[in-house]
């Protein structure tokens, strides 16, 4: 028998996850917030299928017009249909949102399990790479990478993410250590089972659940981070649209046309508080301490 | 106390070593030739090799580091490339602009944040707590800059009541200085209520099952006593704590209001510096924000203890 095979049960994922569910089933606030998130994950994937105009077509007949039967949340300075802009719009969003989020997911969890396993020097320098990258706030980190790197979508979304690395770094770091402490993974170390095989079963599906947290509250604030980016002129470029440029612009005209500045706030706000509600369910669900 | 003070400026220093040499890092890896910029239009090599003298562009990338890290050492930050004048003086004149800004934000967020986290946690379950909850959350989700354009839109736009853009010195003209900056402190402090919200009434919700307030209330006194002498007087101590660590959101948040609200301060002087690839501010701002974050985890830290008593007789 090998020591994989004598490896005591990890918790049972699955019976958890169903309790979970069923938990999170029953939150309203959590069920709003994923109903927010589907409908603009919708809209996004819909895009290229959905009867609107293109966001890019611009019309000199019908610069800065009002929400009409013709375009349903007006135009903006250069006769773009703003509902198709916004539609269009919620796809860099959300990509952004989701790449980001990503990116920190996938370098701060190896780094943090790393750190919280090994300990020692390991441990040391990667807490003292996260901490020197926390010592900057977020934003003007993004700013400061997304300069380096050019003014893009793509950038910017490399920039959040490794921006948003050392959260996950220290989460997982901190989870890490608290599941080593527990019997069953103590007993698999009594006997002997290998390192990749107990980072693989037991501490990465037990530290999941608060990464999976995490992830949902910082796809929130990554959304946010891409807007004002964006806003900066240092996120997605003209003239393909993302709701934080269209921001940018829409300044210059609230007098005149202050549904330009209307919508795309709206989409932000709305979209983020989905992503919000939805982090706090899951929270909640998955907290061993909550009833 | 001082032994933690010195030990935690010591495991400090490190950290700020390494984000002085992962920005220096960075900024060396921008795009573009900062001394083809300067050279303007005819791109004399004479000129251009002078620059590269001028700002040691051609040593080594380790000497370079060295040679910046030791003039920051002495207070010198290096010099903008854009406006020909030292870092140091460019941040020493944007910087009072939004520790005003700051200080006034700060301000808006205790106002509000504190009496609803408070009023939230008392009224617990009530449709005070969902009210103020979900003003809260939605306080959370909402950009700072969209904020700033909605209220400019309504209270400048529409109502006349204040200024849309611009900043009065308090030395100049305080009472104008005020208004200017109410808007955008409105703007970032209520993003920063939010989170001092959702923390007070977690704290106070915490500290109401405590024993010590069973007895207050036992004792027969006033409701108003408890809450505010008993209960919110222990909740504020993890409060305080995490309101030190909103520098960070605050600065953050600083650039995006200044941006809108044509404030000339050290958010609107980062973005400038970006765009015209600004090697030494970009620098210097981020190096300068990175300390101040580290002084204010510092502060936080001696704050917990000074304020717990479990802490401080340890």
């Amino acid at each position: 028998m090998t020591a994989i095979e004598q490896m005591p049960e990890p918790i049972a994922l699955p019976r958890t996850g169903n309790r979970a569910l069923g938990k999170l089933l029953s939150n309203p606030s959590a069920l709003f917030g994923a109903a927010l998130v589907v409908f603009f994950v919708a809209l996004a994937v819909l895009a290229p299928v959905l009867p609107i105009q293109n966001p890019t077509a611009t019309s000199w007949a019908a610069v800065r017009k009002a929400p009409s039967a013709a375009h349903w949340l007006g135009t903006d300075e250069i006769g773009r249909d703003i509902l198709s802009r916004m539609v269009w719009g919620a796809q860099a969003s959300l990509l952004a949102g989701v790449v980001s989020v990503t990116i920190a997911v996938l370098l701060g969890t190896p780094l943090g399990v790393a750190a919280g396993y090994r300990r020692g020097w390991t441990d040391a320098v990667i807490s003292r790479m996260t901490e020197a990258l926390l010592a900057s706030p977020f934003l003007i980190m993004a700013i400061a990478l997304t300069a380096f790197l050019g003014p893009s979508l793509r950038n910017a979304m490399i920039a959040i993410g490794l921006s948003a690395t050392p959260i996950f770094i220290r989460l997982a770091r901190a989870q890490t250590m608290e599941v080593l402490t527990m019997d069953y993974v103590e007993s698999a170390h009594a006997i002997g089972v290998a390192p990749p095989a107990l980072i693989w079963r037991y501490i990465l599906p037990n530290i999941f659940p608060p990464i999976l947290v995490q992830a949902t509250l910082t796809v929130a604030t990554a959304i946010i981070a891409e807007a004002s980016l964006s806003f900066l002129g240092l996120g997605q470029q003209p003239p393909a649209p993302s709701w934080g440029s269209m921001l940018n612009v829409a300044k210059n005209f609230l007098d005149q046309a202050p549904w330009m500045a209307l919508w795309p706030g709206l989409a932000i706000v709305l979209v983020v508080l989905g992503f919000n509600l939805l982090g706090d369910g899951l929270r909640d669900a998955l907290d061993p301490r909550e009833g | 106390m001082l032994e933690f003070i010195t030990r935690r400026i010591l495991t400090a220093i490190p950290t700020i070593i390494l984000i002085s040499m992962f920005v220096f890092g960075l900024q060396k890896l921008l795009p573009g030739d900062p001394v083809l910029a300067m050279a303007g239009e005819e791109r004399d090599p004479a000129v251009i090799e002078m620059l590269r003298q001028k700002y040691h562009l051609n040593d080594p990338i380790p000497q370079q580091y060295l040679s910046w890290i030791e003039g920051v050492a002495h207070g010198d930050l290096g010099i903008s490339l854009r406006t020909q004048e030292p870092v140091t003086v460019l941040i020493g004149q944007k910087l009072p602009v939004t520790i005003q800004l700051a200080i006034m934000s700060i301000i808006v967020a205790f106002l509000i944040g504190i009496p609803a986290g408070v009023l939230s946690a008392y009224k617990k379950g009530t449709w005070i707590d969902w009210l103020a909850n979900g003003i809260g959350l939605t306080g959370l989700s909402i950009p700072h800059f969209w904020l700033g354009i909605m209220m400019i839109l309504l209270v400048s736009v529409r109502l006349h009541w204040l200024p849309a853009s611009g900043y009065v010195s308090p030395w100049v003209d305080p009472v104008r200085s005020f208004e200017t900056l109410l808007m955008p402190s409105l703007v970032l402090g209520s993003g920063l209520a939010a989170y001092l919200m959702r923390h007070t009434r977690s704290a106070m919700l915490g500290v109401l099952k405590a024993d010590y307030v069973r007895t207050a209330r036992a004792k027969g006194l006033a409701e108003h006593t408890v809450l505010i002498k008993h209960a919110l007087r222990n909740a504020l101590v993890p409060v305080v704590t995490v309101a030190t660590l909103l520098f960070g959101d605050l600065l953050g948040g600083a650039v995006l209001t200044e941006q809108i609200f044509t404030i000339p301060g050290f958010g609107k002087l980062v973005v400038d510096a970006v765009f015209s690839r600004d090697y030494a501010v970009v620098q210097g701002i981020v190096l300068c924000t990175a300390v101040g974050f580290i002084a204010m985890n510092l502060l936080a830290d001696v704050a917990f203890r000074l304020l717990n008593p479990k802490t401080r007789t340890s």
